[in-house]
C-alpha cells in the first residue's frame, strides 16, 4: 500500500471520533430519506399489487334494488370492462364472549366461488361451499380482534332476522384494506367487521331474490371514468341509485390515498430538511477537518506532491466517510422503514408488505452526501494548496485582533485574560463563529422539528375530545327517524342528556372543485358537539346557510356569502344552492354544518333525525347498551372514549413513531455537530492552550478558554435554533394538513425547552469528552511540534 | 575552491517582501549567490537575516519578488506552480528545523511517501540505514527522539537521491551531541553521494565543516568565505 494511503487510514483512525460524528450526520440524513421513501414505496407497491392481483373495481355504485337483468345493460356502457353485481347489507353481530355491540357489513359472493371483481385473498379456510346459506368468510382483522377461526360460530341480525353462521374462512379484500365503519375515521376491529356469504342466502334475508343493491365495475384501458359514472347513474337512477363513485371516493382507497399523500409529503419535506442540514454541516465539518491539516498539505507539497494528488488524498478521506455514513444510513433506514411499515400493516391490511430498496434513492442519497462533503473538502483543500508551501509551513502569522466593543465597555474591564481571549477569538473569527453557531442552531432546529408534534398532538386531541366531541355516546339510526325518538332515549337507564342530529350525505361543488362529505344538522347552540372558531370559542349555527370546516372552505375556494352547489345523495337527490354562512376550525375530519331544522327544510322533510348524542352515567352503561341493542332503529353505537383512545393509538403508532425516529436522528446530529466543533476548536488551539499552561495559567483557566467559547456559542445558538426549528415545524405542518386531521401549529414552551435541553446535553457530553484531552495537554510536545 | 565546477544555483539581485500580520517584512534586499555542484555551503545569519527565505526560494517553496534565480538552466522566478512542484519532486531534498514528519506514518512510511513519487529513489530501508536508523524503521515519530526524528527527515530528504539537499536549521531543535550526529549524516551524504548541500544556521561553529560559508545579514549577502580546511563534525564544539 502506498504510504499516502496508509496516512489516509491512520488519519481515519486518529480522527475516529470526528469521523464517526460526521458519518452520523450523513447517516441521519440518509436514513430519513430511505425511511420515508421506502415506507411510501412499500405501501404503494403493496397496494398496487393487491389491487392488480385481486381485481379491485374502478367504479362502485349502491342502489335500492335492481333486477339482475339490468347487468347486461350496464356491461354495454362504453368503457366498461366487467360488471359484478352483489348484495350489500348492514349487519349486527353477536360474538361469543364479547359484550358490546358489534356492527358490520355483509357482502354477497357468487355461489361457491370468487367474484369477478374485488376478489378475496383467503388467509385461512375456504369460501362458503356452494349452496350453503350458513357459512361466512370474515375479514382478517375482525377475526384477529376476536380470535375467531374457521369452524367458529357467530350470530348475525340481518334485516331484522337472526341468522346463525359458521365461519368457513378468513380473508382480506382490496375493498377493505382500510376497514372502517361508515362515518368512522379509524378502524375498530372489535366493533366493526366485514363478512361475505353466498348470494342466495343473503338475497333471501334481504328480500333481494334475483336482484342486487350494489354493483362493481371495472374500466377498459383508456375509458373515461366520469363518463362511465354518468352513464351508470343514469341507468341506476330508476332503481334508487345514490350515485356511483370512482376509487377516489371509495372509503378504503380514499384513506389509503390520504396516508400515501401524507407520506409523500413527508418523503419530500423531511429528507429535504434533514439532508439539507446534513449537507451544510458536512460541508463545514469536512472543511474544518482539512484546515487542521494545513501543515501536512504543505509538507506533501514541499516533497513535490501535485495539488491533484493532495486533493485526491483528501477526496478519498471524505469519500470513505461518506460511504460509511451512507451505508449506515441505508442500514438504519431500511430497518426502520420495515418497522414503520409493520406499524402501518396494522391499519392497512395487505396480503403482504412488499419491500424494495430502490437503487435510484440510494444513488440520490449518495450523490447529495458526497456532493456536500466533497464541496466542503474541495474548498478547504483549494485553500490549503493555494498557499506556497513555505508560507503554509510557517506557523500562521499572528492574526489581526482588535479590541472588541465589549472590551471597550465598562463591563470589559471586568473580563479576565482568558475571557478576553474568548471574546477576541469570536470577534476575530466572526464568520467561523457564526457557522459554528448556525450548525448547532440547525441541529437544535431538527430537535424541535422532531419533538413538536408530541405536544401538538396532545393539543389536537384535547381540542377534539374536550371541546368538540363532548358527548359520551354517539348513536346512528338506520333511517331518518322522527324527533320523538329523543323522548324514548331520555327514558333509558343512565341517560342524562340527549341531543338529536340529522346527517345527510352530499357532494359539495364550487366551480371546479367538489368534495363528498355529510352535512350535519344540529341545534343552533349544541351542547354535546362543539363548533369552534380559530380561537376555540364556540360558534353558533345561523338559522340559514352552511358552516364549513375552514380546511374544506379553502379547498373549495369559497368565502362566506358565496353560494355552494349541494348535491344531496339521499332521498330526493336534488341539487340545491346554499350560501356559506361561515367557517369553523376543527382539527379532525372535514364536515359541513347547518341548523337541524334548516337542513330538514332543505330535505323537504319534517323534523327528522339521523342519530343522537348522549351523555350517560357510566355505572348504567351495561344496562343502557342492552336496551339500545334491542332498538331496531339503532344502527350503530359509538363510544367517544374508545374513539379517543383509537385516535391516540393511531397517531402514536404512525406519526409519533416516525417523529420518534426523527428525534433520535436529530439528537445524534446535534451531538455530532457540537462534538466536532469542540474537537476542531481544540485542534486549532492546542498550541495556544499549551503555551498558556507554560506561562503559568491554571488548568481550569486554560480549560475555560475552550469551554467558555463553546458555552457561549451554544447559548447563542439555542434561540437561533428555536427560530430555525419553528420554521421547519411550520413547513412540515403546512405540508401535512389533510382531510383526516390537521395537527395544530402549536409549539409549547415544553418543546422549546426540550430543544434547548438537547443542545445543552450534547454540549456537556462534548465538553466531558474534550476534557480528557485537555487534561492530557502536553505542554512540551505541543510547543515543539509543528503539526 | 575550483571555480570551474558546474554551477547549480545562480541567484542575482533576489528580493522578497512578505506580510506578517500587519507588518511588511523585506526579507531579501538583492541577494547574489552562486552554488556549485557537490559543495557543502553553510549560510550563517541571525534570526531575520533572510536565510530561511532564501533557502525556501532556492528550494522552490516560495517565489522571489524580483531578481533572477536559476537552478541549472531552469528559471525559478518565472516557473509556475506545476513546474515548481516538478522541480521539488525530482531535484530537491528538504530538512526542516522541526522535522515536519507526518505523525500518522512510521519512519519507513515517512520515507516511502517521498520515494513513491521519485524517479530513481533508494529504498526507504537503505535511506534509513544511511542515517543509522535501520532498527527504528517501524516506529512512529512520537516514539523517536528529536535526533532520530531529524535523521528520519534527512533520510526522507536524501532517499530520492536529490541533486540538492537543503537543510533549514537542522540542528536547531537538538542538543549539541545529537546535533553533531545529524551533521555527520549530512556530511556523509554530501561526500558519498556528491549531493550539493546548503545548510542554514545561526550557529557559526557549523560553518567550520563547510566548503564555503555565506553570511547573510539584513536581507543581503555580507560575505562569502572559502573554508580551506573542512573540519569533521566530530571536531565541532558548541
Amino acid at each position: 500500500m502506498r504510504a499516502i494511503h496508509r496516512k489516509l487510514w491512520r488519519d481515519l483512525a486518529r480522527l475516529k471520533g470526528q469521523v464517526a460524528a460526521i458519518a452520523v450526520v450523513i447517516a441521519a440524513g440518509i436514513m430519513v430519506l430511505i425511511l420515508s421513501v421506502t415506507t411510501l414505496d412499500a405501501l404503494t407497491l403493496s397496494k398496487d399489487r393487491f389491487y392488480d392481483s385481486h381485481q379491485f373495481a374502478d367504479v362502485f355504485a349502491d342502489l335500492r334494488r335492481a333486477p339482475e337483468g339490468l347487468a347486461p345493460r350496464l356491461e354495454a356502457i362504453p368503457g366498461v370492462n366487467r360488471v359484478q353485481t352483489r348484495i350489500k347489507a348492514p349487519v349486527r353481530l353477536e360474538v361469543p364472549g364479547f359484550q358490546e355491540p358489534v356492527r358490520g357489513m355483509i357482502l354477497s359472493l357468487p355461489d361457491g366461488r370468487q367474484p369477478d371483481l374485488n376478489r378475496l385473498y383467503l388467509r385461512r379456510g375456504g369460501l362458503p361451499e356452494s349452496g350453503r346459506a350458513d357459512q361466512v368468510v370474515i375479514s382478517e382483522p375482525f377475526a384477529q380482534a376476536h380470535d375467531l377461526h374457521p369452524g367458529d360460530r357467530l350470530t348475525a341480525i340481518i334485516n331484522g332476522r337472526l341468522e346463525r353462521l359458521i365461519i368457513s374462512g378468513v380473508a382480506l379484500s382490496p375493498e377493505f384494506i382500510y376497514q372502517v365503519g361508515p362515518a368512522d375515521l379509524l378502524p375498530d376491529y372489535q366493533r366493526y367487521g366485514v363478512l361475505w356469504m353466498n348470494r342466495r342466502g343473503l338475497a333471501q334475508a334481504m328480500d333481494l331474490d334475483g336482484a342486487f343493491n350494489s354493483v362493481l365495475v371495472s374500466l377498459r384501458a383508456g375509458a373515461i371514468e366520469a363518463a362511465v359514472i354518468e352513464a351508470l347513474d343514469l341507468r341506476l337512477a330508476p332503481y334508487g341509485g345514490i350515485g356511483a363513485v370512482g376509487r377516489e371516493d371509495q372509503v378504503s382507497h380514499r384513506f389509503l390515498s390520504e396516508e400515501l399523500d401524507q407520506l409523500r409529503v413527508m418523503a419530500v419535506v423531511l429528507p429535504t430538511i434533514f439532508l439539507g442540514v446534513a449537507a451544510f454541516l458536512l460541508n463545514v465539518l469536512m472543511g474544518r477537518v482539512i484546515r487542521t491539516q494545513r501543515q501536512q498539505v504543505a509538507i506533501l507539497k514541499a516533497f513535490g506532491y501535485h495539488d491533484r494528488d493532495i486533493a485526491l488524498h483528501f477526496g478519498l478521506l471524505t469519500g470513505l466517510i461518506v460511504v460509511t455514513g451512507t451505508l449506515l444510513g441505508i442500514l438504519l433506514g431500511s430497518w426502520s422503514a420495515e418497522a414503520l411499515a409493520g406499524v402501518y400493516a396494522e391499519y392497512y391490511r395487505f396480503p403482504e408488505m412488499s419491500f424494495r430498496l430502490r437503487p435510484q434513492v440510494i444513488l440520490l442519497a449518495l450523490a447529495v452526501a458526497a456532493g456536500a462533503a466533497l464541496l466542503g473538502t474541495w474548498r478547504a483543500v483549494r485553500q490549503a494548496v493555494s498557499l506556497p508551501p513555505a508560507q503554509a509551513m510557517r506557523p500562521p502569522a499572528p492574526e489581526r485582533f482588535r479590541h472588541s466593543l465589549l472590551e471597550r465597555s465598562a463591563l470589559g474591564r471586568l473580563l479576565s485574560q482568558p475571557t478576553r481571549i474568548i471574546v477576541r477569538n469570536l470577534s476575530r473569527h466572526r464568520f467561523k463563529a457564526f457557522m459554528s453557531m448556525l450548525g448547532i442552531a440547525l441541529s437544535g432546529g431538527l430537535l424541535l422539528l422532531g419533538s413538536y408534534q408530541f405536544n401538538a398532538v396532545d393539543h389536537l386531541l384535547d381540542i377534539q375530545y374536550r371541546l368538540v366531541m363532548k358527548m359520551d355516546l354517539h348513536l346512528s339510526f338506520t333511517d331518518p327517524t322522527p324527533e320523538r325518538a329523543l323522548a324514548e332515549l331520555r327514558t333509558l337507564p343512565g341517560v342524562q342528556y340527549v341531543e338529536g342530529y340529522r346527517s345527510v350525505p352530499v357532494r359539495l361543488v364550487h366551480e371546479r372543485r367538489d368534495y363528498r362529505t355529510v352535512i350535519q344538522g344540529m341545534e343552533a347552540r349544541p351542547r354535546l358537539r362543539g363548533l369552534l372558531d380559530a380561537d376555540y370559542r364556540p360558534v353558533h349555527l345561523p338559522p340559514e346557510g352552511l358552516l364549513l370546516t375552514g380546511y374544506l372552505a379553502e379547498y373549495l375556494g369559497v368565502r362566506p356569502g358565496d353560494r355552494i352547489t349541494v348535491e344531496v345523495l339521499e332521498g330526493h337527490r336534488r341539487t340545491l344552492q346554499v350560501p356559506l354562512a361561515g367557517t369553523v376550525d376543527e382539527p379532525i375530519g372535514v364536515s359541513a354544518y347547518m341548523e337541524r331544522r334548516a337542513l330538514n327544510g332543505l330535505m323537504r322533510e319534517g323534523p327528522a333525525l339521523s342519530g343522537a348524542w348522549l351523555m350517560v352515567a357510566e355505572y348504567e352503561q351495561d344496562r343502557l347498551f342492552e336496551r339500545l341493542w334491542e332498538m331496531p332503529r339503532v344502527a350503530g353505537i359509538g363510544m367517544i372514549d374508545d374513539a379517543e383512545r383509537q385516535f391516540r393509538d393511531y397517531i402514536q403508532d404512525t406519526v409519533l413513531v416516525m417523529m420518534g425516529i426523527l428525534l433520535l436522528m436529530a439528537g445524534s446530529i446535534t451531538f455530532a455537530v457540537v462534538y466536532n466543533n469542540a474537537r476542531i476548536a481544540f485542534a486549532e488551539r492546542e498550541r495556544e492552550l499549551a503555551t498558556l499552561r507554560v506561562l503559568g495559567l491554571s488548568r481550569s483557566e486554560v480549560n475555560w478558554v475552550l469551554i467558555g467559547e463553546m458555552a457561549l456559542l451554544t447559548l447563542l445558538a439555542i434561540p437561533l435554533g428555536w427560530a430555525v426549528g419553528t420554521v421547519f415545524a411550520w413547513l412540515l405542518n403546512q405540508a401535512l394538513s389533510m382531510d383526516l386531521f390537521r395537527i395544530p401549529f402549536v409549539i409549547t414552551p415544553a418543546t422549546y425547552a426540550f430543544s434547548a435541553a438537547g443542545v445543552l446535553l450534547a454540549a456537556v457530553l462534548s465538553v466531558l469528552l474534550i476534557g480528557r484531552r485537555l487534561a492530557r495537554l502536553d505542554m512540551v510536545s505541543a510547543l515543539k511540534s509543528n503539526e | 575552491m575550483d571555480e570551474k565546477r558546474e554551477v547549480v544555483f545562480l541567484a542575482r539581485g533576489v528580493t522578497k517582501t512578505y506580510l506578517m500580520g500587519e507588518v511588511r517584512i523585506q526579507a531579501l534586499r538583492g541577494v547574489d549567490l552562486t552554488l556549485h555542484a557537490g559543495e557543502l555551503v553553510v549560510m550563517l545569519g541571525a534570526s531575520g537575516s533572510g536565510k530561511s527565505t532564501l533557502l525556501n526560494i532556492l528550494g522552490g517553496l516560495d517565489h522571489a519578488d524580483g531578481g533572477e534565480v536559476r537552478y541549472r538552466d531552469q528559471d525559478l522566478v518565472r516557473a509556475d506552480d506545476r513546474a515548481l512542484t516538478r522541480y521539488r519532486r525530482h531535484h530537491v531534498g528538504f530538512v526542516f528545523q522541526f522535522y515536519n514528519l507526518i505523525s500518522s506514518l512510521t519512519a519507513r512510511e515517512n520515507v516511502a511517501i517521498v520515494t513513491e513519487i521519485a524517479r530513481d529513489p533508494m529504498s526507504p530501508e537503505d535511506a534509513l540505514a544511511l542515517v543509522g536508523l535501520e532498527d527504528r524503521m517501524d516506529h512512529f515519530p512520537a516514539q523517536l527522539s528529536g535526533g532520530e526524528q531529524q535523521r528520519v527527515a534527512i533520510a526522507r530528504a536524501v532517499a530520492k537521491r536529490p541533486d540538492v539537499l537543503l537543510c533549514d536549521e537542522p540542528t536547531g531543535a537538538l542538543d549539541s551531541r545529537t546535533g553533531i550526529r545529524v551533521l555527520r549524516v549530512i556530511q556523509d551524504i554530501n561526500r558519498e553521494l556528491g549531493t550539493t548541500t546548503a545548510v542554514i544556521t545561526h550557529n557559526a561553529v557549523i560553518g567550520e565543516m563547510a566548503d564555503r560559508v555565506v553570511r547573510l545579514a539584513d536581507g543581503r549577502v555580507q560575505s562569502v568565505e572559502d573554508n580551506p580546511i573542512r573540519k569533521s563534525p566530530d571536531q565541532l564544539v558548541w
